[in-house]
């Protein structure tokens, strides 16, 4: 498989069959009331069931609507971001490594139910018992949910023997100036970032997860996150941070395999269990809005190293224009300060990574009483240490933007590489 | 909280014909794994419990005459150490009153969920300050606020007559409740859920913190329906209650450390950390327990 399977509609035979099953589940619900009701004979129940399919407003669910779960990668990490995420960090309460896979082959059925669209389990029309699906996203359609799943660098301690497989880049980040970290933001031994079109489908599948880890896993952390939806950006441009300003310009390229391989897939460099995989960083940016929202506009530009409105480098008019960090004005000053955030970011060019981050807001501080708002910054790269820490080493020492934010939460991740059908995710650590 | 089997076996029909559908139409979905899986334990499930002459229904008749035994055990045991409560409280004697308040209340938290089948009684024996309205406010807590807030028996003579009443009532009526097997599961459910929603945040008792009192009791009046109905749902669904076993052990493990001579430590004295590590292991208990349903049948 290419490795942009999950992201294209190839799936579209596949879930045209799961949409049947989901109909049938529906409807089975239905004329089982109808029953009810009526008392009626089988002749009855299977009118009932005709007329309840004629009236039921199925969604309208097109195959651009999903983002196939199996593949060669996982999905949701080149897969082009959808609106809304909901990420969680676990922490295993077993020491078992088989309490472990068990959860994990779970997680994998019903992660494959809930990326279609499907309910999770075959109990939910049991009076008797509490249903396996929570039902919240019953009759939505699967809205481009992807489930991404990945382990921290506290699986491999000595709890379940894993330590020598642990990737030499897999370990917590080391402390970058200006970190005001706080425990409850930080680490966790596995994750699972849920991206949807629709919160509350992401948001069902990270609480049917949760669910189902009790006994084996608790959360540690959460964070929703948003950017501008598809209705209020038709035009799909580069999303605004809430600094006002376009961030991930300068991503690379998705679509371009031989890139991806370069910067975010792990090749042969990496344990076997990792090829295909890739790491990812997690920070959480507490961003200073009502500070930011004093400063000129010409400060703000100079900051960013971009304009505001169109996000074009200081100096240029198109968006993707190159950064040209040798350019100078009258005075010989460069136009795009050294100090900016996109200058220190791109620094000579070298080292990338895929930025793939959201928006949150977590209401009111209640000590100051500002917003506790700012960027649930995720990346994914092949290297932590080469590609992330010292692109962030370089950020953290001199960037101009510190002054309006603070990294409140860190975690690393190796995400699994992506699942076949028949097998589960994490099999190749854990199988 | 009873249970009508009219209605399920409406459904149980409607099940049977629509799981079959279900298969046929999905045995040609090969690229639906979960899903095929999914509609064929439930065509398997529904199967297993359609009324067939050659599969005995589950016999819960001694479970419920153990659970009747025991539920007015615990009725007889709360009226005395009620009766002790109250007198103390009448009495003037407070740090009597103090020690003998979450002690006496274990007994009634045990078997809650029988108590709230029996209308106004728990309201009148358990209800806290913004349960009700203030004028009709009554029973242990506001005994407890007095106690705990303004240090004093005085004026709770007539809160301590009515409790104790309320208290004989319970017992005269717990005979005429009508135990079935479905009570009990939902039973073993209700106990945790009481936990999780008001013991674990420490608001049931604000004035005594003897939270972990109430905590334990509930605890173990879920693991006493469970034990009854082990025998069934071994018989049903092995893995089920080995787990619930389990879960019950590590949960009771989490709250050993906790103990402090006959009782337990004040509430406050929890971390939060501690706190979420026990509510963290009761909702891993109450999953599965959820699922002991699944001896009821259909």
């Amino acid at each position: 498989m290419k490795p942009t399977d999950n992201n294209d509609a190839k799936g579209a035979p596949i879930f045209d069959k799961k949409l049947s099953r989901r109909e049938m589940l529906r409807l089975t619900g239905a004329s089982g009331l109808g029953l009810l009701l009526g008392g009626s004979s089988v002749g009855g129940i299977l009118a009932a069931r005709e007329a309840t399919g004629r009236a039921a407003s199925a969604p309208q669910v097109s195959s651009a609507d999903v983002i196939p779960f199996y593949g060669s990668h996982q999905a949701g990490i080149l897969t082009p971001a959808q609106n809304f995420l909901c990420f969680a960090a676990f922490d295993l309460t077993t020491t078992r490594l088989a309490d472990v896979q068990k959860l994990l082959q779970s997680w994998t059925a019903a992660a494959a139910a809930l990326t279609s669209g499907s309910l999770i389990g075959s109990a939910n029309d049991n009076p008797n018992l509490p249903p396996t699906d929570t039902g919240e996203a019953d009759g939505l359609t699967p809205s481009k949910c992807t489930l991404t799943f990945g382990v921290g660098p506290a699986m491999f301690d000595g709890r379940f023997g894993l330590a020598a497989k642990r990737p030499s880049t897999l370990a917590d980040l080391p402390p970058f100036a200006g970190d005001s970290l706080e425990p409850q933001w930080c680490g966790g031994d596995l994750c699972v970032q849920a991206c949807a079109d629709d919160m509350q489908v992401a948001f069902h599948a990270i609480r049917n997860l949760a669910r189902i880890a009790r006994g084996t896993a608790v959360l540690r952390w959460t964070q929703e996150g948003f950017q501008r939806t598809g209705n209020a950006d038709p035009k799909g441009g580069t999303p605004r941070n809430l600094l006002g300003f376009k961030d991930g310009t300068g991503n690379p390229d998705v679509t371009d395999d031989a890139e991806m391989r370069e910067v975010v897939w792990c090749g042969s460099e990496s344990p076997a269990w990792m090829q295909g995989g890739t790491y990812m960083a997690v920070r959480r940016v507490r961003l200073r809005i009502e500070v930011w929202d004093r400063s000129t506009l010409s400060d703000q530009e100079a900051t960013f190293g971009r304009h505001r409105q169109s996000g074009a480098p200081i100096g240029a008019t198109d968006e993707f224009a190159k950064l040209n960090l040798e350019a100078a004005d009258a005075e010989g000053k460069p136009v795009i300060p050294p100090d900016s955030h996109s200058a220190l970011a791109h620094g000579d060019g070298t080292v990338k990574m895929l930025r793939r981050s959201y928006s949150f807001s977590s209401g009111m501080d209640l000590t100051t009483g500002q917003l506790d708002a700012g960027l649930l910054f995720i990346s994914f790269q092949k290297d932590l240490v080469k590609q992330f820490v010292s692109i962030q080493k370089r950020l953290s020492k001199n960037d101009r933007l510190n002054e309006y934010m603070v990294h409140t939460g860190s975690a690393v991740f190796a995400c699994f590489p992506g699942v076949r059908e028949g097998g589960y995710i994490g099999e190749t650590l854990l199988g | 909280m009873k249970f009508s089997y009219a209605f399920p076996a409406g459904l149980l029909a409607a099940s049977i014909l629509f799981a079959g559908c279900g298969n046929d139409n999905n045995s040609n979905n090969i690229g639906n794994h979960s899903g095929n899986e999914a509609a064929a334990t439930a065509g398997a499930v529904t199967n297993a419990a359609a009324p067939d002459a050659s599969a005995p229904a589950a016999d819960f008749t001694a479970a419920i005459e153990q659970y009747r035994a025991y539920v007015i055990e615990q009725c007889d045991e709360f009226v005395k150490q009620t009766e002790a409560f109250t007198t103390a409280v009448k009495t003037g004697k407070l740090e009597d009153a103090k020690a003998l308040y979450a002690p006496a209340r274990m007994y009634y938290e045990r078997i809650e969920p029988i108590a709230e089948a029996l209308g106004d009684l728990d309201p009148n024996i358990d209800a806290r300050e913004n349960d009700v309205d203030p004028a009709e406010w009554r029973g242990f807590h506001k005994i407890e606020q007095a106690l705990w807030q303004k240090n004093s028996t005085d004026g709770m003579t007539g809160t301590a007559d009515q409790l104790l009443k309320d208290a004989q009532l319970l017992r005269a009526k717990v005979e005429t409740v009508d135990i079935n097997e479905s009570l009990l599961v939902t039973g073993a459910v209700e106990l945790l859920n009481e936990v999780s929603s008001s013991k674990v945040t420490g608001e049931e008792e604000r004035y005594s913190h003897t939270d972990l009192y109430d905590f334990v009791a509930n605890v173990e009046g879920a693991q006493k329906i469970y034990e009854l109905l082990k025998p069934e749902l071994t018989k049903k669904d092995p893995s089920l209650a080995q787990t619930i076993g389990e879960r019950f052990d590590a949960l009771l493990a989490e709250l050993a450390p906790f103990k402090s001579g006959d009782g337990y430590v004040s509430y406050e004295t929890l971390k939060e950390d501690e706190v979420r590590k026990l509510s963290q292991n009761l909702d891993a208990l109450a999953e599965p327990l959820s699922n002991m349903g699944t001896i009821l049948g259909v």
